[in-house]
């Protein structure tokens, strides 16, 4: 039991650190549609959030509801990807971010909805469709500028470069991965990790973006060692429940 | 005697609060009606993981048959099987077109990446001959689609299989 709530929570995590990420952009987008687009994808990573954190919850079993799970944890208590937490910074980095998620999230939850575990298989079910819409989306925007002007190209290589060392993390495995694995509810990282390789590869390729070699791989986020960017998330994420706790609209 | 049936009839009196032409049975999200006693359970399931309407939904479900005077009423929300589409009733396909919401398309295979945007005939002139603006739109379920020929451009509801 402890080794799923902590399963379920490193799912819930992600989806619920990177639609606050993306919900940073509301009033910012480059453009109208893009600026919708992109909080429209938050909403369905909320939404998974709060499907995920309240099962989480009731497997803890202490009485705890989503939204104490989602905004009343201190940093180390997060199980995110560090990949989610990083900064959105141009338009271009925010959709390099998102395909490199969006292109595990979509065999993830493919592989997911075969899960023993009834409640995730459901969750993945749902999610799954959502999930293609994202991915088209990103990859679109990737091969878009990749394959754009010079600068437009020059600059997401950029955020290739910087994001890229974070892609490792997505195929963490450790004792809890392994647990679950066993138990026929978590699908197989490897299995995962190759279907992500062909879409990295295939879009990649149509934008005319490399992979940068040799670069160090960055993991901690599965055991609560984030980056110092999770903290400023926090504290504007959870000011109104710690001001006001027990708030609700 | 308040049966089943009875209570459905009484949902076509809920509206989604997002598409008000469309009731929450035209869209296909209530997947239950069972009564134990004096005791009413309906099930829905939401169209899109974050659709911010749910809450919303459930509490109009509970009102409504508040006002036929039934008051144990319990609203519960099921994920699977997902929500699709093809559940909205050709019904409500109608009363999308008449609102100027250009109704789900059937879409080539959703598993392929990159797919022609599908052809969605605007619903003012019925050209066929109208291009996506964007994939996302005012609400989870919407595209952004323009029309060619009469320039409108209009909410397309997305194909979610
Ligand atoms: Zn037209």
């Amino acid at each position: 039991m402890e080794h799923l709530f902590e399963y379920v929570l490193r799912i819930g995590d992600d989806s619920l650190i990177l639609g606050q990420r993306l919900a940073e952009w509301c009033g910012h987008g480059p453009i109208l549609e893009e600026d919708i687009a992109m909080t429209n994808i938050s909403l369905d990573l909320i939404g998974q959030a709060t499907t995920l954190l309240d099962y989480a919850a009731k497997i803890e079993g202490k009485g705890k509801n989503a939204d104490q799970l989602a905004f009343l944890r201190f940093d180390k208590d997060y199980r995110n990807l560090l990949l989610v937490e990083q900064p959105n910074g141009d338009f271009g980095m925010t959709m390099m971010r998102q395909f490199f998620f969006d292109a595990f999230r979509k065999p993830f939850f493919e592989a997911l909805q075969h899960s023993k575990d009834e409640q995730l298989s459901a969750i993945a079910e749902k999610s799954l469709k959502e999930t293609r819409y994202h991915l088209k989306h990103s990859s679109e925007w990737v091969i878009r500028l990749g394959d754009g002007t010079e600068e437009s190209h020059q600059r997401i290589q950029e955020s290739l470069d910087a994001l890229y060392r974070y892609t490792d993390e997505l195929f963490y495995s450790d004792e809890v991965q392994k647990a679950m694995e066993s138990a026929g509810i978590a699908p197989k990282m490897d299995d995962v990790r190759s279907e992500w390789n062909k879409t990295v590869d295939y879009v990649l390729n149509e934008a005319t973006l490399k992979i940068p070699d040799n670069q160090w791989k960055f993991e901690g986020g599965r055991r609560g060692m984030h980056s110092e960017h999770l903290g400023y998330i926090l504290a504007d994420m959870q000011y109104m429940q710690r001001a006001y706790p027990g708030l609700e609209w | 005697m308040v049966n089943e049936s009875v209570i459905w009839n009484y949902l076509t009196e809920v509206a989604d609060p997002e598409i008000p032409v469309l009731t929450i049975l035209d869209l296909g999200i209530v997947r239950k009606v069972s009564i134990e006693g004096d005791h009413v359970q309906v099930t829905i399931t939401p169209t899109y993981s974050g659709c911010p309407a749910m809450k919303l939904i459930e509490d109009e479900i509970i009102a409504k048959l508040r006002e036929y005077k039934i008051d144990n009423v319990d609203v519960d929300l099921v994920l699977s099987p997902a929500w699709s589409t093809d559940w909205i009733s050709e019904e409500g396909r109608d009363k999308l077109r008449e609102y100027g919401i250009a109704p789900p398309e059937d879409e080539v295979d959703k598993s392929v990446l990159f797919s022609e945007p599908t052809v969605v005939p605007c619903p003012k002139c019925q050209s066929r001959n109208t291009r996506m603006i964007s994939l996302f739109g005012s609400t989870a379920c919407k595209a952004q689609y323009q029309c060619n020929e009469c320039l409108e451009p209009f909410d397309y509801f997305k194909c979610l299989k």
